[in-house]
């Protein structure tokens, strides 16, 4: 009984939102008017597997996805690791609210920010100048760059509750038995916290494959979100149809990531 | 402590460096706010606070904060309703199929916001549209009610697995019906839970933009009012007036909640109750 509002609201509205956009992956489109036509076909995918734009546009979003992940991976250790391992409790709960709050300030207002902090007489330029470098402007590495500061907290937040449930007591033996810090690190840390990784790069992964504002705000791009926004008020088909890539990519990443255990760590 | 001295230093460094690289940007917004001039270079020359009248009386903006106001309490309303009924049936009994109400709820904010975005607006156009419900601040609203209803919900379920069903099995016995028992005994302990959620789903609604694009219409919030602004150079002391206000608006809910009941729902309770709970306002 409790149920049958919650479960009614997001299994036809929200489910049956996913169903009418894969059932509209096979519509077709009038050529001339663009107008959606409900006869079944598999045009859209066929397009989308043969047309050259489309496997690079995919391929390019989903190497941004991996770069912004290993980057945002490299960031998150050193402040999760501390925060988890080095702190005090009363300095980890204040840094747990510092790396929340930002998380909460507003997707769009931060990426405006960015493309400010990136212009030629911006914040970006003006740090770098003192040391005669320019900073990457707007380009794919000033995309990069914007990416890794979006998704950064939704890393830091796993990789931190990873570190935290491995006992002291594991890295205490491991240095009883004579290994080094670094001994320790490579071969007791990090496999224990690979799983939270893997459950933050769920997240970073995703957001990336999706953004469809980013990419033209910051470097003038096409990446597989900006090609399904632009493509779906004149052929939504086709939008849809390519719209089952993330899904398809995120799908087999979710189901690798539940092999490696990453899910207990979510 | 197995860390060395040198490595603590290390790491300190490294800690400061990651959340300096996460504060510079909003105490960058905060800063150009106050920009007299229109065009955004840096450093600043002239400070001024006259863009946040100007902001004020601006009724394209007074207009989209209305109209975010509007749809943050709408989704809140929605979720709270929704996620707690969701929490109380997955706590309280068994039934088949009760691991994937988690799955369920949560999917709106795992796949990408695109995707989300573009069913609820193919929903939208071949199925309600038909029904008579267009675009318009009820679009937004279920929209934002869908994405929502997991921070409700994970906040209710980390509030109730902590507590016993004892309680409520004694108002049963003492001759309480199912109303009087959740309104005396259920909701009651609950409330604090509550309200750092719906604080949180009121933040989440408030800055959302990604899915709001697809159902929104014509209709503008605050983040699609500075959408469509921020490619106008006249407009940008405007917009960066809004945008501070939109992050000052988010967090504020946010720090309050965390206060409350010391989990943000977002994330899962475990991680968010156990860090927090020196903030803790309960024992």
């Amino acid at each position: 009984m409790l149920l049958a509002g919650p479960l009614g609201w997001m299994v036809v509205l929200y489910l049956g939102s996913l169903f009418v956009l894969f059932l509209a992956a096979f519509w077709d489109t009038e050529p001339y008017t663009s107008e959606i036509v409900h006869t079944w076909t598999l045009d859209n995918f066929e397009q989308i597997l043969e047309k050259p734009v489309y496997r690079d546009v995919a391929w390019r979003t989903i190497s941004m996805a991996i770069y912004v992940t290993i980057a945002d991976a490299v960031l998150a250790f050193p402040l999760a690791y501390y925060m988890a391992r080095v702190a005090s409790p009363r300095t980890r709960s204040l840094l747990v609210v510092a790396v929340l709050t930002p998380l909460w300030a507003g997707y769009l207002v931060k990426a405006y920010i960015w493309r400010t902090m990136l212009g030629e007489q911006g914040v970006v330029n003006w740090l770098l100048e003192p040391f005669g470098l320019s900073g990457p402007g707007y380009t794919t590495a000033g995309l990069w760059l914007t990416f890794t500061y979006l998704w950064l907290p939704f890393m830091i937040l796993p990789i931190y509750a990873g570190l935290e449930r491995i006992p002291g007591s594991l890295l205490e033996a491991s240095a009883d038995l004579g290994a080094r810090s670094v001994r320790t690190f490579w071969k007791v840390t990090v496999p224990l916290v690979f799983p939270a990784v893997v459950a933050g790069s769920i997240f970073t992964f995703s957001l990336t494959l999706g953004d469809y504002i980013l990419p033209g705000l910051i470097a003038d791009e096409q990446f597989i979100g900006t090609v399904i926004y632009g493509d779906h008020g004149t052929a939504l088909p086709v939008a849809a149809a390519y719209a089952m890539v993330p899904v398809a990519v995120m799908t087999a990443y979710l189901l690798v990531a539940k092999r490696l255990g990453a899910f207990e760590s979510l | 402590m197995v860390e060395s001295r040198v490595t603590r230093v290390v790491l300190r460094l490294g800690a400061g460096a990651t959340l300096a690289f996460i504060y510079l940007p909003l105490v960058v917004i905060a800063i150009y706010a106050f920009n007299e001039n229109i065009s955004q270079t840096w450093p600043i020359e002239h400070y001024t606070t006259k863009w946040f009248g100007v902001a004020w009386r601006d009724e394209s903006v007074r207009g989209a904060l209305w109209t975010s106001v509007k749809a943050a309490l709408g989704a809140t309303a929605i979720a709270l309703v929704l996620g707690t009924l969701a929490s109380m049936a997955v706590s309280r009994y068994r039934f088949f199929g009760k691991e994937t109400i988690s799955f369920l709820v949560i999917l709106p904010i795992a796949l990408p916001g695109i995707i989300t975005g573009l069913a609820l607006q193919a929903t939208i156009l071949n199925v309600l549209t038909p029904l008579g419900i267009s675009f318009s601040i009820w679009t937004i609203i279920i929209g934002h009610g869908t994405f929502c209803i997991v921070v409700i919900y994970n906040n209710a379920v980390a509030r109730i697995r902590r507590l016993s069903g004892s309680l409520e099995e004694a108002s049963v016995d003492l001759g309480a019906d199912a109303w009087q028992t959740f309104r005396f005994v259920t909701f009651p302990q609950l409330r604090t839970a509550l309200l750092a959620g719906g604080l949180l789903a009121f933040a989440l609604s408030f800055d959302e933009v990604v899915v709001t694009i697809f159902t929104s219409g014509a209709q503008q919030t605050l983040p699609i009012w500075i959408f469509t602004n921020f490619a106008r150079p006249r407009e940008l002391p405007i917009v960066n007036v809004v945008a501070l206000f939109v992050v000052v608006a988010s967090i504020i809910p946010v720090w309050i909640a965390l206060r409350v009941a010391g989990g943000t729902g977002l994330t899962s309770d475990r991680r968010g109750g156990e860090g927090l709970s020196a903030l803790d306002a309960e024992p």
